[in-house]
């Protein structure tokens, strides 16, 4: 089953590396992983889809909890929290059927961020299964590209929240 | 603060962090930092091959519980180093590892003896680090120190660029170092959670303490025997736990676990309670994990929160360092002492009377022999030789198991072996390092015949230091653990067990300039030790045993620990083969 997982690291030459290891040391495959810088530039959060077994799940997050680099690690899999990806489509599409397709787009509340006389480049956000339904939908239009970003998450339980200083807290420390 | 060269700097970091003996090789990179221990104080011993040095580092560690330090060049150094990095990582034992990396500028060129130590280290180490800013240089040597000796210890390594060496900087060594922020160690566990495990204790009827290397590196050996004579449990120990209580405590059982005692492993399986103390549920202590234990209920203290519900699901986990988890648990269990009913007070006297009559009843068995000399007599003649006081390295296979039986530890951090990795080659080098450690100490490195060729090139350093180690070689002529696993499941199909050939070793001894002998015939054995003991020098004793001996009890792999083979019989063959 797909685990959810999101720590908070600090942003160090290797970290990456640490954090996956404990994964593909266990042959886990990461079905998806996003990294990037927090208000505290020092730190980054990462959120990792990974295919964990049920029994496997606790485990993982206390071997990744001790590694040194990692300040907090938290599994959202069961909790409440939001969930949102980003995906870059390309569709070649005939120009009588385009009106339609930018119907459909809009339901999705898709855009388009680049056109040609050939194709369009359509991006949407939204729930993993919104995205694979637009997806879908898209594909029966005619070829398709795409990228996805894989999976951002943010808690909302509060006992699954990162430690990281909020941009207020940043600017006064900072000051 | 004085300007310093980066090699200065990292020389200087090692001795504020309390270095007393760096175990190296130089090579092309490192240049710079020998050029700086040519006239420093600092004590280096140049070992003959790189895994040895990260051996002997464990060999300065496990005998003082203080971070060895071991050092290699680029490239193959480093690689080098690996086995004795990821054996560190099994066993915990605290290691620092300096190695050098080609300069900056050529990193990822596959310039000459580059290879990408940072990558290779990543998961045969606690943590590692690359230093690429000279700036960053001291900062990080303390906190490699620091991270290889707390928490649950474990080997650091650090990389560094030859640049860095060479480029120079301000140091001080007064200057304040930062706080790891995602490195927090674990705190005590709270009174609540102390009264639980007080009270789970006092319940059980037939508790069984079950103690690993983890207490030892807490140094909680006081704390564990009042644990023990407080609760009036028994205790069995892992490889790893070997002397933190003393073998002849009337509490002590013995090994538990594959190549374990009869009563070890029977109170295992009888107990209602057990208690693991700083251990891992390892599979070669459980076998057959749903068959360990199967009535108990589990209380599990650990100072690593991943331990905890990892291998076998604890009732009740306490995370925390052994030393004052087991402090707060002896003054509770003193102060409520009386809670304990006159009933259940009595089962449980009645319970440690029936594990202390299994250990009378099976001792640890084997045949005597007038014509060959049994690998368990010479166990118990280096068991007299030692009187528990003697440390003790030991390779890997038949004879660690027989040595781990048969000889007595009265203190902690006398016995050092490769249990978790399992490495071959460990012994020798492990027993230099214990020795550098340890002057005033007997220190006995008891090989195999296999392993030993692994180590021989160590006799080098050995002769080249004077090093008084005495070097017992248990030579049945054949790689034994394996081929005792051959014979048990494998139809006695011996493939590639045999090593004979092995050289003559007065000879091999006087060919690196130390003494040295053999014996075959067990009337000369008492002799041949007392000349090996009473020589000033180091000696390396060949012993030829009896080839063809297994190791028992013994516990097939996958199988329930209480279904133990106790004594060679030809029905074992039918027993399941595994990993």
């Amino acid at each position: 089953m797909q685990q959810l997982i999101s720590l908070l690291v600090e942003n160090k030459p290797g970290a990456l590396m640490r954090v996956a290891g404990v994964l593909t040391s266990r042959g886990y495959n990461i079905e998806s992983l996003t990294v990037a810088k927090t208000v505290d530039p020092t730190l980054s959060i990462m959120t990792i889809v990974a295919e964990v077994g049920e029994d496997g799940r606790d485990l993982l997050i206390k071997q990744i909890s001790r590694l040194v680099n990692v300040i907090k690690a938290v599994d959202l899999t069961d909790s409440r929290a939001v969930r949102r990806e980003l995906v870059l489509i390309k569709i070649y599409v005939e120009e009588e059927r385009r009106p339609a397709l930018l119907t459909e787009v809009e339901i999705f509340r898709a855009r388009v961020v680049d056109a040609s006389p050939k194709a369009y480049t359509i991006e949407a956000t939204g729930s993993p299964d919104k995205l694979n339904a637009l997806i879908a939908l898209l594909r029966s239009y005619g070829p398709i590209e795409m990228v996805r970003s894989g999976a951002m998450a943010m808690a909302r339980a509060k006992q699954n929240k990162l430690p990281v200083p909020s941009y207020t807290e940043a600017a006064l420390s900072e000051g | 603060m004085a300007m310093l060269s980066g090699a200065q700097i990292l020389i200087e970091s090692l001795v504020r962090e309390g270095a007393e003996a760096v175990f190296g090789y130089p090579g092309g990179v490192t240049l710079p930092i020998y050029d700086v221990l040519y006239s420093h104080p600092l004590r280096h011993v140049l070992v003959r091959h790189e895994q040895n040095a990260a051996f002997a580092a464990q060999g300065y560690a496990r005998a003082t519980g203080k971070a060895g330090v071991c050092m290699a060049t680029s490239g193959p150094g480093a690689t080098n180093l690996t086995t004795g990095l990821v054996d560190a990582l099994m066993d915990s034992i605290p290691v620092v590892a300096i190695t050098g990396q080609v300069p900056q500028a050529l990193i990822g060129r596959d310039a000459f003896q580059e290879a990408d130590t940072f990558g290779i280290s990543r998961s045969a180490t606690k943590h590692n680090y690359l230093v690429k800013d000279i700036g960053e240089l001291s900062q990080t040597v303390h906190e490699a120190f620091h991270i290889a000796v707390s928490g649950r210890p474990g080997p650091v390594l650090v990389d560094v660029t030859k640049d860095v060496l060479l480029s120079n900087a301000d140091y001080s060594d007064e200057q304040e170092m930062e706080p790891l922020r995602g490195y927090r160690l674990t705190d005590d566990p709270d009174p609540e959670a102390i009264e639980r495990a007080v009270e789970f204790l006092w319940r059980a009827e037939r508790p069984y303490i079950y103690a690993g290397g983890g207490v030892i590196s807490s140094s909680a050996s006081a704390e564990l025997v009042r644990f023990s004579e407080l609760l009036e449990a028994p205790l069995a120990h892992t490889v790893m736990g070997l002397g933190a209580m003393p073998t002849e405590h009337p509490n002590f059982i013995s090994m538990l676990g594959m190549h374990g005692s009869y009563a070890a492993n029977m109170g295992v399986t009888e107990c209602d309670a057990l208690i693991g103390l700083g251990v891992r549920f390892d599979d070669r202590v459980t076998g057959r994990l749903d068959k360990f234990a199967p009535g108990a209920k589990v209380l599990h203290v650990d100072i690593d929160p991943a331990e905890i519900n990892k291998n076998r699901r604890a009732d009740l986990g306490l995370v925390g360092d052994a030393k004052p988890v087991l402090r707060l648990l002896n003054e509770r269990l003193a102060e409520t002492r009386t809670t304990l009913g006159r009933e259940r007070r009595e089962a449980r006297l009645a319970w440690m009377e029936h594990v202390r009559a299994m250990k009378r009843d099976h001792p640890y068995l084997y045949e005597e022999s007038a014509e060959e000399i049994k690998p368990q007599a010479l166990m118990r003649k280096l068991d007299q030789i030692s009187g528990g006081e003697a440390i003790v390295t030991v390779d890997v296979g038949q004879h660690q198991m027989w040595a781990a039986q048969h000889l007595r530890f009265n203190h902690p951090r006398l016995w050092q072996s490769s249990s978790g990795l399992g490495a071959m080659g460990f012994g020798l080098p492990a027993a230099m390092g214990a020795k550098f450690a340890c002057p005033d100490k007997t220190v006995i490195a008891i090989v195999g015949d296999g392993g030993f060729m692994m180590s021989l090139p160590e006799l080098g350093t050995i002769a080249a230091n004077r090093l008084p180690v005495k070097i017992v070689v248990m030579n049945n002529n054949t790689l034994g653990m394996v081929r005792q696993w051959q014979q048990l499941f494998y139809d006695k199909r011996y493939s590639e067990v045999d090593v004979a050939s092995f050289p003559d070793a007065s000879l091999l001894a006087a060919a690196f300039g130390i003494a040295g002998g053999s014996v075959t015939d067990p009337a000369d054995l008492d002799d041949a030790l007392a000349h090996a003991f009473d020589e000033p020098g180091p000696y390396l004793l060949n012993v030829q045993v009896t080839p063809e001996e297994c190791v028992y009890p013994m516990v097939p792999s996958g199988g329930a620990v209480n279904e133990m083979i106790l004594q060679p019989e030809p029905e074992a063959a039918e027993a399941v083969a595994g990993d």
